[in-house]
């Protein structure tokens, strides 16, 4: 990608600007997200860069955690401030953020991996028309499934519900988890499989033991891709979730709407290390997915 | 010389002939894949596909004031508007006793109904009721029920509610898709414009159209480089610079929108740095945010991604000799790229194009957020139809268009890209 040695020098200065407005974009990208980490250890219950975080040296008085003690509840006196309302939302959010999402992963994930190995199979019917259907609550907008959803659960009184928001997610995330785990099982060697039986394997044997190990991978995957889609998830749990069912979305979303409180950033951070966390393992999975398969890398 | 061909079947080792057995084997195998994927299937159509079929029904339904007022509507349809200024007195002598016996929680539902139609309906009808029961109480039978309504109140003499009537006396109609689209149904059941002051979803359809086309291009222009130099540096840095692309991409929508809110707002990271620079003056703060630029400039980067990865996986494959060879042969850098690299290039465009263009209109959260009063798209009046206003026909309406344009683009993704080709990550 270097320069040849020949270059002209307009030819040069075309190179050096194009290197620059990637560069620009890239910065465009990740920079909201990284500027957003500063500003959650900020003393002031503004979401700005205050004076006294820019200043050099730093000033100490300008950086503290309270709002991280904040967001779990502590709310003794050098946390609260007259304008931050203080309570347990946060951590309530984030008990059932975790409680609907690990369950709609694991339905998810059983029911979306059942739904590949199906449709990997030669024989399998009506490919494309089952493959549209399924892959469909990925493509319609979010704000038209809800408001589908909100009305036929209505009917059937799952509107504001565990059940009902964990019925839409699960709907929601297997898509994900079909994508991957079928990515996966292209080019899966049905060999194996053969091979197995003839040994004498039963079925379920040979799925535990012969093509579970090769496809985990994809398997965990999908599984992390259900679940942060679960974990986002905020238009369905805006109408579908009463204050029970209450979300970090949701309660981010009423932080931006009502009371624009630094703690939203607090929370923000850790989501974003938590994305940080689950990009690293899915692009390792990938990797190890790769090898075990036999493919080399790109 | 004769040649005998046996036509006698091949028989497997039980005596079955062997296109019988093989054909019950190709059976079960069609049952067994169907049925590791039936649970699923069932699943998506329980929670998701029925949904929506239901609110595809729901936005031509008009059922439940069809079932209150019966015999009124059945009148009312007799009523030659050519020869008589008022409805005839059929129609105000069933009102009267659908009114007087009806079930109140019904009629409760159908006034909200009616006052979509035209707005005064629901305590027109309701003082008129009260009335109504005295009348029925004193066990008086009006002589003109017609007259009777008027002196209740003189707008029982005016037309115009009775001709909003038009638009309710079908049980299954059109007229939440016209509402849709600011039409309306005039006297004689004719589609016309709306009041002005009652326009307002053409205006926000154009607008959801021209952002998600600005964004579109905004994204391919921002996309397209970046694609190209990932595409051609050596895996070691790519790998590392899609680390810039995948992050944003499994970040929270809600987190990026609050990080724009931060960047964006009048003593925001951006205003502070032109401040800073001395580019604009304390008080000359830019609005950057609720208003439609903070919508444009929130979903490019929110967006952006889908643009980048269909470009990139494209422009992997481009072979780097083609720009090579066109450039030997006497092509300058820019023909041999906009002759030999960008057609190659056109499957990654339209892909990622599509993709973001469709992510684009049914968005939702982003432009509620950031969107202010001129920003917000389709997404926010079906949000708030269902939320607010629970005129669910006009919700579902809203919804149905909004699905159909998505269909003909995936349509035409499909046949461009092909569905199944979806990767992530």
């Amino acid at each position: 990608m270097a320069l040849p040695s020949y270059a002209t020098p307009v030819q040069r200065t075309y190179y050096y600007f194009y290197l620059f407005f990637c560069a620009v974009v890239f910065f465009f990208l990740i920079a909201p997200l990284f500027a957003i980490i500063p500003i959650s250890f900020s003393v002031s219950p503004f979401m700005v860069f205050t004076e006294g975080m820019l200043a050099w040296p730093p000033d100490p008085e300008a950086w503290s955690i309270r709002w991280y003690k904040n967001m779990i509840g502590d709310c003794s006196a050098d946390v609260v401030s007259s304008t931050v309302p203080c309570s347990t939302k946060w951590m309530v959010g984030t008990v059932n953020s975790f409680y609907i999402g690990i369950i709609a992963t694991v339905i998810a994930t059983a029911l979306g991996t059942l739904a590949a190995l199906g449709l990997s199979r030669p024989h399998m019917p009506y490919k494309g028309l089952i493959m549209a259907i399924l892959i469909s609550p990925m493509i319609v907008p979010l704000i038209i499934t809800a408001a589908g959803m909100f009305f036929f659960y209505a009917r059937i009184n799952l509107v504001y519900t565990f059940t009902g928001v964990i019925f839409a997610h699960v709907a929601l995330a297997t898509p994900f988890v079909v994508i991957t785990v079928t990515a996966t099982l292209v080019g899966f060697d049905m060999n194996m499989v053969k091979a197995a039986q003839s040994l004498g394997a039963k079925p379920m044997r040979t799925f535990f033991k012969v093509i579970m190990p090769l496809i985990l991978p994809g398997i965990i995957s999908g599984a992390l891709f259900a679940f942060i889609t679960s974990f986002d998830e905020v238009v369905i749990v805006m109408f579908m979730a009463s204050i029970d069912q209450l979300t970090i979305p949701k309660q981010m979303w009423a932080g931006i709407r009502q009371e624009i409180s630094p703690v939203i950033l607090c929370m923000a951070t850790c989501l974003v290390l938590l994305s940080i966390f689950l990009l690293t393992t899915v692009e390792l999975l990938r990797r190890r997915s790769e090898k075990l398969r036999g493919i080399k890398a790109r | 010389m004769e040649v005998t061909i046996s036509t006698a079947e091949l028989l497997t080792t039980d005596g079955i002939p062997l296109r019988q057995s093989l054909r019950k084997a190709e059976r079960r195998n069609k049952i067994r894949a169907f049925l590791l994927v039936f649970p699923l299937l069932l699943f998506i159509i329980v929670t998701f596909v029925m949904p929506i079929g239901d609110m595809l029904l729901r936005s031509v339904d008009d059922s439940q004031i069809n079932s209150v007022f019966p015999n009124t509507f059945d009148e009312y349809k007799n009523w030659d508007k050519g020869a008589d200024e008022l409805p005839p007195e059929e129609v105000y002598k069933s009102l009267f006793f659908e009114l007087a016996n009806g079930d109140k929680r019904q009629i409760g539902k159908a006034l909200t109904r009616m006052n979509y139609a035209k707005s005064g309906w629901k305590s027109l009808i309701k003082k008129t009721t009260r009335e109504i029961k005295k009348i029925v109480k004193k066990g008086e039978e009006p002589v003109s029920y017609k007259e009777t309504f008027i002196k209740i109140n003189k707008f029982w003499g005016d037309p115009t509610y009775w001709y909003s009537f038009n638009q309710m006396v079908n049980d299954r109609s059109s007229i939440y898709y016209w509402n849709a689209l600011d039409r309306t149904f005039d006297e004689d059941g004719e589609v016309v414009l709306q009041d002005e002051k009652r326009r307002m979803y053409v205006k926000t359809w154009l607008r959801t159209f021209k952002v998600s086309v600005y964004v579109t291009i905004f994204c391919l222009i921002l996309g397209f480089p970046v694609a190209h130099l990932l595409a051609n540096l050596p895996l070691r840095y790519s790998n590392l610079l899609m680390i810039f692309v995948l992050l944003p991409f499994w970040t929270s929508l809600l987190v990026r929108t609050t990080a724009w809110i931060v960047m964006l707002q009048q003593n925001g990271v951006i205003n502070g740095i032109l401040v800073w620079l001395g580019v604009i003056s304390d008080d000359g703060r830019i609005q950057m945010v609720y208003n439609e630029t903070g919508t444009l400039i929130a979903m490019t980067q929110i967006l952006l991604p889908f643009m980048i990865l269909p470009l990139y996986s494209v422009m992997r494959v481009i072979p780097k000799s083609h720009m090579r060879a066109a450039q030997n042969l006497g092509a300058k850098p820019a023909t041999a790229f906009i002759r030999v690299y960008l057609p190659q290039t056109i499957p990654g465009i339209s892909a990622g194009g599509l993709l973001v263009f469709v992510l684009a209109i049914g968005y939702f959260i982003t432009p509620e957020l950031v969107g202010g009063k001129d920003g917000k798209l389709i997404g926010s009046w079906i949000a708030y139809h269902l939320k607010t206003t629970l005129n669910w026909g006009l919700c579902a309406a809203l919804g149905g268009i909004l699905l159909g344009i998505m269909l003909i683009f995936y349509w035409l993704y499909n046949k461009i890209v092909g569905i199944d080709n979806i990767k992530l990550g």
